[in-house]
């Protein structure tokens, strides 16, 4: 007998038929999950960006401030061990000490070279404070500083770098709102296509039903179909992200107080979760669509 | 099998069918009459739980057709073959797909020698990779019959299954229906055609339902 039946190898590949092709909607629905995941890339490349700004602004480094000693040398060592004093008791500094000349040799080279003749010049002394978590009163310090050793001058970074380590963890915030309005409108996005199909598809759920489909059979059809197209949008739209931001410009190569934009070491694995994301958030969606569609259409 | 017990249906309030008490026994062969508009096809989709009952009980297969849910009313149609008036399908899939619908739908496995041999049963072998579109309206009724039998259902129901097709074609229907029937297959076959019902009744042992004045009476032996 005659007979080339080329699509009943198994009954699966009927199952994965039943719902008609739709070549616009499927286009459409994979662009809007491609897009939606080139935003989350960049969404996530901001969040660990200003995550490591914040981090490295707010971190044990910048925790430290310094007092400066410029006095008449026969005063230095006097004046030095009185803002030790000082400091030894203002609550809210960990610790105090004073630098060594190597030390102070150190941070002077990149400025004048290695042969700086250091004990012959009238560098001032350093101090490095190291202060606790919560901090000091900075206002409170100077005063005390200007009355026991007049030489004294605080130089106190937290003036300027507390509001950088706000800002950071603003656009950080702001980073994780753009991933949960991402991931909200994808799922509108899918259910709203899934509501579509399932709604042109009135008269295949008919048919089926007439021959004993149960609701199972029908709805794993359809988020069959919508979680593949919401995979494969996302992998689209992931990988250009990816691309676009390996290209992005190197910040790291002009100065390290700025932390570069991109990702960095391990975080290049986090935009590999957005695509498995995606495809979860096209299921939960397309569940949602058909076990609502199909109560109603009782 | 199928019992109606002081059932009454109506389309917006006005009864259709009222005061239907009747009951199909496992094995019977019965043809179901009465002018157009009677209510064949409405009998017929209370028999198969497409409507619900305004009124009265109906078990189907034991079981009480009210309240149930969607699996249920699903499980009840796979043990039920159904053959509409309005033969349909799914457009995009061959005709041999179709055919196998019921089979995918209840996760049972395909056997293609099966498939072959029942499509060669209702003369589809060269249209099994046509598209539903592309059949004549027998052929569409042929084909919707290897559907509605392909799962073995204990009741096969027809709903006008020879409104389309001449009259060689008509017999060799209902000798697939009888065929069924002598397996052991309830049979129910709404029809206006008297020669087919007495074409059947040389046959096998046969009752006649006809719809009149909105009741369902047992018409008389001889037609
Ligand atoms: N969904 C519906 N809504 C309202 N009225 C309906 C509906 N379906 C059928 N009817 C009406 O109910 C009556 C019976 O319809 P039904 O299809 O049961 O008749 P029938 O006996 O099968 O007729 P035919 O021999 O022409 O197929 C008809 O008057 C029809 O117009
Ligand atoms: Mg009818």
């Amino acid at each position: 007998m005659a007979l080339s039946l080329p699509f009943l190898k198994t009954d699966t590949t009927i199952h994965d038929r039943i719902v008609p092709p739709s070549g616009f909607t499927a286009r459409l629905t994979i662009l809007t999950a491609g897009a939606m995941a080139f935003l989350a890339v960049f969404a996530l490349t901001l969040s660990l960006a200003t995550g490591r700004l914040a981090e490295r602004w707010g971190g044990e480094l910048a925790r430290s401030s310094t007092v400066r000693i410029s006095a008449p040398s026969d005063q230095v060592a006097a004046q030095t061990q009185a803002a030790l004093d000082v400091l030894a008791t203002t609550p809210g500094v960990q610790s105090a000490r004073a630098l060594d000349s190597e030390e102070e040799r150190a941070l002077l080279e990149p400025w004048f070279g290695p042969s700086l003749p250091i004990d012959t010049l009238p560098l001032p002394v350093l101090i490095e404070v190291i202060e606790t978590s919560d901090g000091y009163d900075a206002e409170g310090l100077r005063l005390r500083l200007a009355g026991e050793a007049p030489g004294a001058v605080l130089d106190d970074h937290t003036r300027w770098r507390k509001p950088l380590v706000v800002a950071a963890n603003r656009l950080r915030f702001l980073g994780v709102i753009c991933l949960i309005l991402i991931t909200g409108v994808t799922a509108a996005m899918i259910t709203l296509a899934a509501n579509a199909a399932l709604a042109a598809n009135g008269q295949v759920i008919r048919v089926l039903r007439l021959v004993g489909a149960k609701d199972s059979y029908i709805a794993s059809a359809f988020i069959r179909q919508f979680t593949l197209r919401g995979l494969s949008g996302a992998l689209i739209g992931t990988v250009m992200g990816l691309i676009s931001v390996a290209l992005l410009p190197n910040t790291q190569a002009s100065g390290g107080f700025l932390t570069g934009l991109g990702f960095q070491g391990f975080e290049w694995l986090w935009p590999f979760v957005i695509p498995p994301f995606a495809a979860a958030v096209s299921f939960f969606a397309t569940r949602f669509a058909a076990n609502r569609t199909l109560k109603r259409l009782m | 099998m199928i019992e109606f017990n002081n059932v009454a249906y109506g389309y917006g309030g006005r009864d259709l069918l009222t005061e239907i008490s009747l009951s199909l026994n496992p094995g019977s062969f019965h043809f179901l009459t009465g002018p157009s508009g009677a209510g064949k096809t409405t009998f017929l989709k209370l028999c198969y739980r497409e409507l619900e009952p305004t009124a009265g009980q109906i078990h189907l297969f034991g079981q009480a057709t009210r309240d149930i849910t969607r699996d249920q009313v699903a499980e009840l149609r796979r043990k039920t073959g159904v053959v509409h008036q309005d033969c349909k399908f799914l457009d995009h899939l061959s005709v041999a797909e179709n055919i196998a619908m019921p089979l995918s739908v209840a996760g049972k496995p395909m056997d293609v020698a099966n498939l072959t041999e029942l499509m060669a049963w209702v003369g589809l072998s060269e249209r099994a990779d046509a598209l539903p579109a592309e059949l004549s309206g027998g052929e569409r009724q042929r084909a919707a019959l290897a559907r509605a039998v392909i799962m073995s259902p204990d009741v096969v129901i027809a709903d006008e299954p020879t409104g389309n097709v001449d009259w060689d074609m008509s017999l060799r229907l209902l000798q697939l229906l009888i065929e069924l029937n002598r397996m052991g297959k309830t049979v129910i076959i709404a029809t206006h055609d008297m020669h087919l019902i007495r074409q059947a009744k040389s046959q096998v042992q046969t009752r006649v339902l006809r719809i009149a004045n909105r009741r369902i009476q047992q018409a008389g032996v001889d037609l």
